[in-house]
């Protein structure tokens, strides 16, 4: 049943606020429904994540937020065994009694403190929460041996089930992460959006749209041009809804872009996923407006959710992280039928015709990157990368053959 | 023989360093004169000479071998179809002097010796001038043949790091001559040729202006102005050395050479007046964009009705120019090429039909009519910048035509002036364009396109007919879609082509070579105006490093700069923009159209910097952006109205 709605909804949802919230609220349901030991849980679970991840990622690879979130589930699981186990050796330790060259017993307890050292090397957060943290058990030994027993005296079942109830939270805060980061998003709006500017943005976002809603209602008031977006053209749609929110909204062909862009003072778009190296897989034409916005001295500004950071580097993005669509949204079929045929002998037609869904704009076009956890240059995406995923889960698919 | 048009050419040995040398081993005609020049001696050169129609067939296959070369057009082409002639003993000096005095040119070298048998030697200067003249061929535009006098009138200007047979007989000549005239000089030269030409004419219209067409005006002139006699160049030389730098001309010409700012349309003012007088009643769309404000903007489909109405009672303008109006207003005339043409052809109906009002003058009269009808095709939709170099040029025909000249004369005179700047500047033009663009186009090659340009559609189909083997990208925009046209056109053909819409220009430009574009017009600033959306395709063939081609004739040309696409732009019908023909499913914006706060920009043009263009071929070579000033000055200003 899993993998049936794995696929079902990876090719059905479109967006990568969909694809996140879903792939994250089915990440919930098979943490809580799968049946694992109570000894050595959390590598059960992980191993029940990565195989739903798995089918996940290869029901549609192009959707990056699915894998994002497969890595961060994987990455809260992680945490918490971590945190688990740091608890647990900081118990022991205390246990023993302060003696530096304790013996470890326990497998599970081993395997984690092995973790823990790879865990905490690239992540920032956990470096600056375990020295303290430890220093403080050591100095507060005595205070918390209490706790520190009680927790180890629970018997395994009930601390898996602690364990998972815990996870799940973390998954569940995750949830609500993705669904409200546009929301903290727009408050950052009026610090980036000044009075008479005009604003140039590109095919529909809705992170674009409630943060320029956001401008709006701080009495803001600026210009805005839309590009259409063809083929898909969702400018016409965002047009349509910030006219109705009171903007001054001017819809432009794709083409008129270049024209128009001496007169725009900011480029805000939204995104498809931001790479790890900084670069961005955006709708198709947002590396020409990358182009024209840098060739004028536009800011040209991302904004994104933290779902859609992506922990691989692109290579090849055009062709390996793209997705070809179906011709009839450029050219009618009925109209060129009679040019499609082959020619004689060869076999090769005549007529192709290129209708890609993505582009990926190189780091070096993006400004800035505003997020749901503030504003970063895009050289700094591989820090808040290392933030937020494990480093032992960027590769997901371990043995594509099988 | 036109004595200041050879001046002209004469002076200017710069121009021939403008373009890509690629000297080509067939240019071999330079040193013995060929049986063109030795016609001179005939009574009547100028047939040979001037008779424009170009021989098609010279686009031939094996025409091809032409070198990319920015050349004076005489030159190129007609190379290998002229046989060196033995010269005619009338100048026996010549073999001699040549190897005497190579490289002994100074500020005097410009000689024109218009009598047939004019000796190479000019004792007055003590200089020698090598006379290489210059055959008519098909390849180049009769307008520039025009200005090579039937005679031996040329200079050896030729940088050419070129051919050996061309090194063998002006061997110093191919270093570039240094002292060119002063500007000063030339000028004065000018005046003194305007002089001598007015006397021409004055003695030359006595001559019955033939009617056989293009041949006629072509003819009339050179074989007048082969009468006054070198002398009276002479001496204009003398007087433009003696003289030199004296003469500037007033600052008053010069601001009359500039460009006439534009109608605002943000002046309240102005447009008031210009609504009474409009002959077409315009409704002013409402939901306008603010940055547009200054350019025309009308309700799209109110005129058409409106005007179809008034058919009866358009006095002013002849039906002719009314029909082409009404083509532009429903867009079955598009594209830069046509539009002129058929503006000019119109033009050419109403002068035929045309006569003179008593007490008036044909000249301010017929000029008088020429603007009614200009502002009711600009009403109809704003004339482009080729449009307006044509009726400049039209309108100086007028102008100048000699006072002696009947009104039939002077109406046929006119008429066959228009025909002979269609052939030239727009037909030839094109053919000269390809030949010199198919030389970039290699086996293999997957050429980009964008839109849909008259010019690039002739190149392709051309190469294809050469039997390159090459694959087409067309790249196409909405909202007019112009390249599922030449799409369609280009397959019909048997060409391999990749269609993609302008946002995935990004992707496939990965596998292209080469960049074809049109223009709408080539800015004094290398600025290539042109359908919106070229300059992103520009920019990102740019950002590849893909050599970016821009096909454009040189009565294109404009002395106008411009930095931006919002100064100066047409507006099209916004409505355009909320349709997507063909996808129902896409209907986010109907019934929007009247909302305060949404509005439609459909932009027409764009200008794209010259940072992005490789090249632009013209009829005059293929030359860098940076040297589009240097055509708009020595040949568009001139020539086009001259």
């Amino acid at each position: 049943d899993v993998v049936g709605l794995c696929d079902d909804g990876c090719r059905k949802v479109e967006g990568s606020r969909a694809t996140a919230g879903l792939t994250a609220e089915l990440l919930r349901s098979v943490i809580s429904q799968s049946k694992v030991p109570a000894t050595n849980q959390p590598a059960a679970l992980i191993d029940a994540v990565r195989d739903v991840g798995e089918k996940l990622i290869a029901a549609n690879p192009i959707e990056l937020a699915a894998g994002n979130i497969v890595r961060r589930v994987l990455h809260i699981i992680r945490e918490e065994d971590h945190s688990n186990a740091r608890d647990a050796v900081e118990g022991f330790r205390l246990y023993v009694g302060g003696d530096n060259d304790y013996i470890v017993e326990q497998d599970h307890l081993n395997r984690s403190v092995a973790a823990q050292s790879s865990l905490c090397r690239p992540s920032l957060h956990a470096l600056l929460e375990r020295s303290p943290n430890s220093a403080t058990t050591y100095f507060t030994a005595t205070s918390e041996d209490d706790s520190e027993e009680k927790s180890k005296s629970l018997d395994p079942i009930a601390r898996s089930l602690e364990f998972r109830r815990k996870v799940i939270s973390a998954v569940n805060d995750l949830i609500e992460d993705i669904n409200t980061c546009h929301l903290v998003i727009a408050e950052l709006a009026v610090e980036h959006i000044h009075h008479n500017e005009v604003i140039l943005t590109f095919g529909r976002s809705r992170t674009v749209k409630e943060f320029l809603c956001a401008a709006k209602e701080k009495n803001r008031s600026f210009g805005l041009f839309v590009a259409e977006g063809a083929p898909k053209y969702q400018g016409h749609l965002l047009a349509k809804e910030l006219a109705a929110r009171g903007l001054q909204t001017t819809v432009i062909t794709d083409s008129a872009v270049f024209a128009m862009i001496s007169r725009v003072n900011m480029v805000i778009v939204g995104v498809h996923a931001v790479m790890a190296n900084g670069g961005v897989i955006g709708p198709v034409g947002l590396n020409m407006v990358a182009l024209a916005a840098r060739k004028h001295a536009v800011p040209f500004v991302v904004v994104t959710g933290t779902h859609k950071l992506c922990p691989l580097y692109p290579n090849n993005p055009e062709v390996s992280l793209n997705e070809m669509r179906s011709p009839s949204e450029v050219l009618l079929f009925e109209e060129f039928s009679d040019c499609m045929d082959y020619r004689i002998g060869t076999g090769a037609p005549q007529l192709h015709v290129v209708n890609p869904a993505f582009d990926y704009v190189p780091p070096e076009l993006v400004s800035l990157f505003i997020t749901d956890i503030g504003g970063y240059y895009p050289s700094y995406m591989y820090r808040l990368i290392a933030d937020y995923y494990s480093s032992d889960d960027v590769v997901i698919q371990q043995k594509p053959a099988s | 023989m036109d004595p200041r048009r050879a001046s002209r050419t004469v002076s200017d040995p710069k121009i021939r360093q403008v373009g890509f040398f690629a000297p080509s081993p067939d240019r071999s005609f330079s040193g013995p004169p060929d049986p063109i020049s030795t016609s001179t001696s005939t009574p009547n050169p100028a047939a040979a000479n001037t008779s424009s129609p170009p021989p098609i067939s010279d686009l031939s296959p094996s025409g091809n071998s032409l070198s990319p070369v920015m050349i004076p057009p005489p030159r190129h082409s007609s190379d290998t179809t002229y046989r060196p002639v033995p010269f005619p003993p009338a100048s026996p000096l010549r073999r001699d002097t040549l190897s005497l005095t190579v490289g002994s040119y100074n500020n005097n070298n410009i000689i024109i010796s218009s009598s047939p048998t004019a000796s190479f030697y000019d004792e007055s200067k003590g200089i020698t001038v090598k006379a290489s003249s210059v055959p008519a061929s098909g390849l180049t535009t009769v307008s520039v043949v025009k200005t090579l006098p039937p005679g031996f009138t040329e200079t050896i200007v030729e940088k050419v790091g070129g051919s050996v047979e061309m090194q063998n007989d002006l061997p110093a000549n191919s270093k570039p001559l240094k002292e060119r005239t002063s500007k000063a000089e030339r000028r004065a030269l000018q005046e003194a040729q305007r002089a001598a030409k007015a006397a021409a004419k004055a003695e030359g219209s006595k001559l019955p202006a033939t009617t056989s067409g293009a041949v006629a005006s072509a003819n009339a002139k050179p074989s007048k102005a082969t009468k006054p006699p070198s002398q009276k160049n002479d001496s204009a030389t003398v007087a433009s050395s003696e003289k030199k730098g004296s003469d500037r001309p007033p600052e008053k010409d010069r601001k009359k050479d500039a460009p006439h700012p534009r109608m605002q349309y943000d002046d309240k003012s102005r447009v008031e007046k210009a609504k009474r007088r409009a002959v077409v009643k315009q409704t002013e769309a409402r939901n306008r964009v603010e940055l547009f404000r200054h350019l025309p903007q009308y309700e799209h489909g109110t005129q058409l009705p409106d005007l179809e109405s008034k058919f009866f009672q358009l006095d002013p303008v002849h039906p002719v120019v009314y029909k082409v109006g009404l083509q532009y207003i429903s867009g079955d005339i598009a594209g830069g090429n046509a539009r002129c043409i058929a503006m000019l052809q119109a033009f050419q109906e109403a002068i035929k039909d045309y006569s003179t009002p008593d007490e008036k003058t044909l000249t301010r009269d017929l000029t008088a009519k020429i603007n009614s009808y200009v502002s009711f095709l600009n009403e109809c939709r704003p004339l482009s910048i080729s449009m307006g170099n044509a009726i400049r040029f039209l309108k100086n025909r007028i102008a100048k035509l000699p006072l002696t000249l009947s009104e039939s004369e002077a109406k046929a005179f006119l008429q066959s002036d228009i025909e002979q700047f269609i052939n030239e500047k727009i037909i030839l033009a094109d053919k000269v364009i390809v030949k010199h663009a198919v030389t970039k186009i290699r086996d293999g090659d997957v050429l980009l396109t964008f839109g849909s340009s008259s010019a690039v559609e002739m190149i392709l189909l051309h190469a294809h007919e050469l039997g390159k083997q090459f694959r087409v990208v067309i790249v196409d925009s909405r909202p007019k879609l112009e390249g599922q046209l030449l799409l369609r056109r280009l397959v019909g053909k048997g060409l391999s082509c990749t269609y993609a819409n302008i946002n995935a220009v990004s992707y496939i430009m990965h596998e292209v070579t080469r960049v074809f574009l049109g223009a709408s017009s080539v800015l004094s600033n290398g600025t290539v105006y042109s359908r919106v959306g070229t300059a992103c395709v520009a920019m990102v063939a740019h950002e590849f490093r893909v050599p970016v081609l821009v096909c454009c004739e040189a009565y294109k040309f404009h002395e106008r700069v411009q930095l931006d696409s919002i100064c100066s732009n047409e507006l099209g019908d916004p409505d355009a923009i909320s349709k997507v023909p063909g996808r129902e499913d896409i209907n986010y914006l109907d019934g929007c159209t009247n909302s305060e706060n949404l509005q439609l920009l459909n932009l027409i043009y764009d200008a794209t910097p010259s940072d992005y263009v490789s090249m632009i071929v013209t009829d005059y070579g293929m030359v860098p952006p940076t040297s589009v000033p240097v055509i708009v000055r020595e040949y568009c200003r001139d020539q086009v109205w001259i």
